[in-house]
């Protein structure tokens, strides 16, 4: 139950680009069209999955304060959390270079559609992120990790579709000829943000 | 001075914008602007992170092996936002701001526009020129995040730097303060710039 409650309120209540601004950049540039949306989004949500178990797994047991018990009673008062950043984003890249090497290998059609999305998954700040919110939450047991990526990754992904849907209707409009282009795609965004604000506050 | 230097520092702050024209890191822009003292803390940061690293990566420019480079840039800035997090967490007034901060300094390591000037000018470019490429870009953006952060302030709370500006009887707009205001705000500054700078529009 507490599983669907947590996996529910990453979805629609703390969603990643509604409540927190993340991922801003490539949100941004690659939602011109639904199916290029589409596929970062996915992307999105298979490297959110994979980074943030692995990256509880390293703050539960090497950079907290007193992770290191594990190696012998001398150890228990090692706090290695300023490391946590560099350590962090390091999982992140050679994950996702990992990823790219893998796809390009074995499914080069995914590869060629993908394209230059997946190198910058790295610097996604949605992926950085929420491996930030995870330490800041103190999840307890690997199920919560795994649950708030995929619901944070899903809130994500519905994000940037729905997104990519209004701009391709979007670009049919006459537009004030200095707003075209980025200044109406920050104000829909933020309308969407107003819309996406009802979630506000539901206990779950 | 000669005019290449002069055009390396005065473009990112108007013509080349990193957030109004090149919309490069909008995340911790947007998050940061509810109050101007969290906003310019911010930016200083940010101006430290974008000059220090584009100063390193441009040191190393020659060693580095190109197969590898984004994880050895990314490795560079963590470590400078490391020591600034670090600097913020041990300075007594600012530890409350870095509290306030939460995750958003973390979050400068995967600001588009530090990984975008090393990729764009300091792998290409001396440690100086570098340096200073760095330090406008920090400087242009964070004259967007302090000017946002200005009309939040003041109009969501009716104050400025903590200090009550408009009079007493100023009922504060509680959407101004919320996270899909600055999105309209952007756009509006992103609208006042380009009627007035007609190259940017786009088609």
């Amino acid at each position: 139950m507490e599983y669907i409650s947590l996996f529910v309120k990453s979805i629609f209540v703390d969603n990643m680009i509604f409540a927190y601004f993340l991922g801003m950049c490539s949100y941004l540039a690659v939602s011109k069209n639904v199916k290029t949306a589409n596929g970062l989004g996915l992307a999105v949500i298979f490297v959110l999955l994979c980074t943030l178990p692995l990256n509880w797994l390293l703050n539960t047991f090497v950079l907290q304060p007193g992770a290191l018990k594990w190696l012998g009673p001398k150890f228990a008062e090692v706090d290695l959390s300023f490391l946590s950043f560099i350590i962090f984003i390091a999982v992140i890249a050679a994950f996702v270079q990992l990823v790219e090497m893998i796809v390009e290998k074995f499914l080069p059609s995914l590869y060629s559609s993908l394209g230059i999305y997946l190198p910058l998954i790295a610097v996604n700040c949605a992926i950085l992120g929420g491996s930030l919110f995870m330490q800041q939450r103190d999840f307890t047991g690997i199920g919560e990790p795994l649950v708030y990526a995929l619901g944070s990754g899903i809130g994500w992904y519905l994000a940037i579709v729905a997104l990519a849907a209004i701009r391709e209707k979007m670009s049919y409009c006459n537009v004030p000829k200095p707003l075209k282009g980025i200044g109406i795609t920050f104000i829909t965004v933020g309308l969407m943000g107003m819309a996406f604000m009802i979630f506000m506050g539901i206990q779950l | 001075m000669d005019k290449k230097l002069k055009e390396t520092i005065l473009n990112p702050i108007l013509k080349g914008n990193p957030i109004t024209v090149l919309v490069l890191g909008i995340c911790s822009a947007l998050a940061v602007t509810v109050q101007l003292k969290g906003a310019l803390v911010m930016a200083l940061s940010v101006i430290a992170v974008t000059g220090l690293s584009s100063l390193v990566c441009s040191l190393l420019r020659n060693t580095i092996p190109n197969r590898v480079r984004i994880i050895v840039q990314l490795v560079v800035v963590a470590m400078m936002v490391i020591l600034v997090d670090q600097i913020l967490k041990a300075g007594e007034g600012t530890y409350a701001i870095d509290k306030q901060l939460s995750v958003y300094i973390g979050l400068i390591i995967t600001n588009c526009i530090v990984m975008g000037r090393i990729e764009a000018f300091a792998l290409g470019n001396k440690p100086i020129p570098s340096l200073l490429d760095g330090i406008a870009n920090g400087l242009g953006y964070g004259l967007i995040l302090v000017v946002v952060a200005f009309f939040r302030e003041l109009l969501g709370s009716g104050t400025l730097f903590g200090f009550q500006v408009l009079p007493s009887g100023y009922v504060p707009n509680n959407l101004v303060i919320l996270p899909p205001f600055a999105l309209i705000l952007l756009g509006c500054i992103i609208w006042v710039h380009r009627a007035i700078d007609k190259d940017l529009q786009e088609n």
